[in-house]
């Protein structure tokens, strides 16, 4: 299979105008013939829905949660970036897209990039439009801020909850196309199976989360925008519903999957306190503008931290990075976090944290100051552990936050599969081995307002689609082999619950497949998930029935499929002989602990091809070139 | 610590339900209270028993699913948070804690407790939006809005649509979730253009949906985790009657 990545001809600057000229359009009176199904309702999922809907298509939108607006992108917190260089402070679509490319370390796309740093600034306008009530200056205008590291204020945001803002936005978009009856939503739907004939894809098959029954529906394309896979770590960032299912199956039916070993840790979670922990919980990045991180200078002082004289403390990212100092990468932050904690620097109970200390900017500038700017994350972090981040430094760990890889896409953002478009967090595309902080969401609903809409077209207005009935093979053979896979889990009555196994899997992810992997720790996983599957068809309870609303059926099906994509992402990490953004491999770093890449080896996508459950995947590589953004050395002395 | 709870199990839709005892124990104050009803699950799984359905995905906070009466109390005892903020320190060892899904007509059980709050979709499809296609509009900052209307927009903007507030209300009145929409949208430049439309339909569909009338008692904003202010059905109320008198 040679890998097609469908990049426009031209300058740069031009690919996506011309593009989007030479894209075959769909005569307007014939749109409402063609009927498109979106999995997903988040950012990138919504944003798609509603605007294919006003074009015209018939648009069927599902997703697992109650109501469009629960998924998960309601929870992002710090913001979403733009080049409107409304600041004045040098910012530009070039800037954005130069900073994109070498903070994903030079594995992504430049094309791609490029189109995204472009849309950017219609997202700002199209949310402004929708009552999208962005943070303001007194004068009125929106207000910015400077976000994960970079030097321009480039971030726009809605006090700490952007995302909700921005996905109600979204959320309201499809409403509207609900009420105008080109969108049929269906609640509380979760895609099992995707149905591909003749090589196209033409519809999925779904179980009604509350009946139990499965249920088909046909399309002309499929939309996935089913978000990431972070939760094969078990305790991570995401909520706790996010999976890999959608991606997974399809996966499974024949859409590569792209650079799985690319995770990237966030390094400001709150600490893991206990062994019933069931989720991490994020402080927005935004938090190392003002606050300075450090560990004290003697291994395990038991000192209370206000004790700790300012000489006897290190202020290790400041030390090292000059000109960074607390603000560099999210992946150089999190492995230097880890390394303090390994040497024996750790602070708190677990000896798993480090310090996060507001006190001088409460100095410069009041402490009323610091409530205005975070004042709700100071009041989650005393819900969630008790103390006062006024009066004693925060405690902080890195956590998992988000996959940069999934399914691979083309320009057009259409995986190997025809038919099929991956969006949001679910495709592999525009951040390669490293996202940028703020650029999640702006992907999403690039992706989902300005791309999809475009290429979509393209796809159907040269495609044929003959008739189909939903009592074709194809649905009643999936929708058999689903049924059949939730029976056996209910059958199986072992003894050990679904989390249990969860959690497991997760522990094995996270020490030897997380911050920081080896060849030997990769051996291990590769050897100790075939012996936990095993185990998983031997021993698990499910317990309830299967026609009724039952959690643990819902979540024994995602474990099953984290299993394998956990053997992926493995696969994946040991083959990539290098380290590159999120992705450190400890044979693999300059004298002084950096990521050492190898681009003469390992300068491309690594997409990956499904051969059956314990089968060895095969590899297939799209070669990247960069001519715009000369490859360096990521330096953030 | 160690807890008894009494917990409403409700088979489906159509099923009758009653009240269960199960013991939570080994329960440290520093688990969240969704994490203890993961610790008895846990339990219940490895005996091979249902495990209690509860609606829950954030749990920060911000997405609005998870919600139940804790002793008689929406979201439980403390003021401002979901219920899936809660800590067992809030709680005193050994005591009772009674469980219930949200009790309103507009909310059927679909199981333990797990509801339906689709009508809550359905109010916002009723005009909780502005009608503007995605392309073609004007530069963010074309239309300034001030600092102090943007805030209070986005105070009502911070609705998670839980529905505490309708579980709250002796009428199960949906006034303070409509109020929060139609309030953000009043304050905005943008929402001009189709307020009275707005406010008319949204408020016709909030009764089509059974939601009981509101009687000002403000148990809503109580029980709000977002502590929303009833100030806003106030606007709310002036929008109506303005667009009745237009
Ligand atoms: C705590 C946190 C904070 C963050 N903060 C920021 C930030 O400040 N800025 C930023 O840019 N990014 C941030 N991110 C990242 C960003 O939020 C996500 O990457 C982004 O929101 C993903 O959007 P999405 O539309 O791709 O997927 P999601 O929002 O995850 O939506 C997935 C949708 O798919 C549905 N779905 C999934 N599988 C199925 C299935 N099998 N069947 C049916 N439906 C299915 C779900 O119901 C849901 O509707 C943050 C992430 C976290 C975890
Ligand atoms: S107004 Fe408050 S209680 Fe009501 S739905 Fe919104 S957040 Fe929940
Ligand atoms: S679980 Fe999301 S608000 Fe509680």
């Amino acid at each position: 299979m040679t890998l097609d990545s469908k990049i426009p001809e031209g300058p740069i600057q031009q690919k996506w105008d011309n593009h989007r000229f030479n894209l075959k359009l769909v005569n307007p009176a014939n749109k409402r013939k063609y009927h498109i199904i979106v999995v997903g309702t988040g950012l990138a999922g919504a944003s798609a829905a509603a605007s294919l809907a006003e074009l015209g298509y018939h648009v069927t939108s599902l997703c697992y949660h109650e109501s469009p607006r629960r998924a998960h992108s309601i929870a992002a917190q710090g913001g979403i970036n733009a080049p409107k260089n409304y600041k004045n402070d040098g910012d530009s679509v070039w800037r954005l897209f130069y900073d994109t490319v070498k903070g994903g370390d030079y594995r992504a796309r430049e094309a791609n990039v490029y189109r995204l740093a472009q849309v950017s600034g219609n997202i700002i306008d199209q949310c402004a439009a929708q009552g999208v009530p962005f943070a303001r200056e007194y004068g009125g205008l929106l207000d910015n801020r400077s976000f994960g590291g970079a030097q321009v204020s480039r971030t726009f945001y809605a006090r700490g909850q952007t995302g909700q803002q921005l996905l109600l936005g979204a959320y309201q978009a499809l409403c509207r196309q609900i009420d105008s009856g080109k969108v049929k939503f269906y609640a509380r739907r979760e895609m099992l199976d995707l149905i591909v004939i003749d090589g196209q894809a033409r519809g999925i098959v779904a179980r009604n989360l509350e009946s139990g029954a499965i249920e088909p529906y046909i399309g002309d394309a499929v939309v996935l925008a089913t978000g990431g896979y972070g939760n094969v770590f078990f305790l991570s960032t995401n909520a706790k519903y996010c999976n890999a299912t959608a991606i997974w199956r399809a996966h499974k039916r024949g859409a590569l999957f792209g650079n799985p070993c690319f995770t990237q840790i966030h390094p400001t979670c709150i600490p893991v306190a206990s062994d019933y922990q069931s989720k991490l919980t994020l402080m927005s990045e935004s938090l190392r503008n003002d606050g300075r991180i450090w560990v004290p200078k003697k291994a395990r002082d038991k000192r209370d931290p206000r004790q700790i004289p300012d000489a006897e403390r290190d202020y290790y990212l400041e030390r090292m990075y000059p000109s960074f100092g607390n603000l560099v990468p999210r992946d150089v932050a999190s492995r230097r976090a880890k390394e303090m904690c390994d040497k024996g620097h750790g602070v708190g109970p677990t000896q798993l944290a480090v310090y996060l200390d507001f006190a001088e900017a409460i100095q410069r500038n009041t402490k009323e100051w610091v409530a205005e700017k975070y004042g709700n994350l100071f009041d989650m972090y005393h819900e969630i552990t008790g103390e006062n981040a006024y009066e004693a430094p925060m405690r902080i760990y890195p956590a998992v936050h988000y996959t940069m890889g999934g399914l691979w896409v083309d320009y057009n953002l259409m995986s190997t599969i025809p038919g099929l478009f991956v969006l949001g967090e679910a495709n592999f595309s525009d951040h390669g081995a490293n996202r940028l902080g703020a650029s999640a969401l702006m992907q999403g609903l690039g992706d989902g307002y300005f791309i999809i809409p475009y290429t979509i077209g393209n796809y159907l207005a040269t495609s044929k689609f003959p008739p189909l009935k939903s009592d074709h093979p194809a649905f009643t053979e999936a929708a058999k082999s689903v049924l059949e896979q939730t029976r056996r889990f209910v059958s199986i009555k072992g003894k050990r619950p679904v989390d249990d196994f969860h959690r497991q899997l997760g522990k094995i992810m996270w020490d030897l497949c997380g911050m920081a992997r080896n060849a030997d720790g990769l051996k291990k996983v590769l050897q100790s998930i075939p012996q936990l599957r095993e185990e998983w068809w031997k021993d698990v309870v499910v317990p309830g029935s299967v026609d009724n609303f039952n959690p643990e059926i819902e979540k024994a099906g995602r474990v099953a499929d984290f299993f394998d994509l956990a053997e992926l992402l493995a696969t994946d990490a040991l083959h990539r002989e290098e380290s590159c953004g999120g992705h450190f491999r400890e044979e693999y770093q300059t004298e002084d602990g950096e990521a050492r890449r190898n681009d003469d080896k390992f300068m491309y996508v690594a997409a990956w091809e499904y051969k059956g459950v314990g089968e060895k995947s095969v590899l297939h590589k799209e070669p990247l070139s960069f001519e715009y953004v000369k490859p360096s050395q990521r330096s953030y002395k | 610590m160690q807890f008894t709870l009494k917990v409403w199990r409700q088979h489906d839709r159509q099923a009758e339900g009653k009240f269960v005892e199960y013991k939570a124990t080994d329960i440290t104050p520093d688990m969240s209270f969704l994490e203890m009803l993961d610790a008895v699950n846990l339990d219940l799984a490895r005996n091979g028993e249902e495990t209690i359905a509860f609606d829950h995905d954030c749990r920060e906070g911000i997405c609005g699913s998870c919600g139940m009466y804790i002793n008689g109390r929406a979201h439980g005892p403390l003021r401002g948070v979901a219920t899936c903020q809660l800590y067992m320190r809030s709680f005193k060892d050994g005591n009772t804690i009674v469980l219930e899904p949200w009790r309103a007509k507009a909310f059927p059980v679909i199981k333990d407790l797990v509801v339906d709050r689709s009508a809550f979709d359905r109010i916002i499809q009723a005009g909780g939006y502005v009608s503007v296609d995605t392309g073609g509009v004007p530069d963010a900052n074309t239309i300034p809005v001030p600092k102090p209307i943007a805030e209070e927009a986005f105070d009502a903007a911070a609705c998670i649509g839980c529905g505490a507030c309708v579980a709250a209300c002796k009428n199960s009145s949906a006034m303070l979730f409509v109020a929060a929409k139609v309030s953000q949208l009043a304050l905005l430049p943008q929402g001009q253009p189709e307020q009275k439309a707005r406010v008319e339909r949204m408020i016709a569909q909030m009764d089509e949906e059974e939601f009981g009338g509101c009687s000002n008692t403000y148990a809503c904003e109580a029980e709000c985790p977002k502590e929303i202010s009833v100030s806003h059905i106030a606007r709310l109320n002036r929008e109506f009657l303005k667009a009745r008198l237009k």
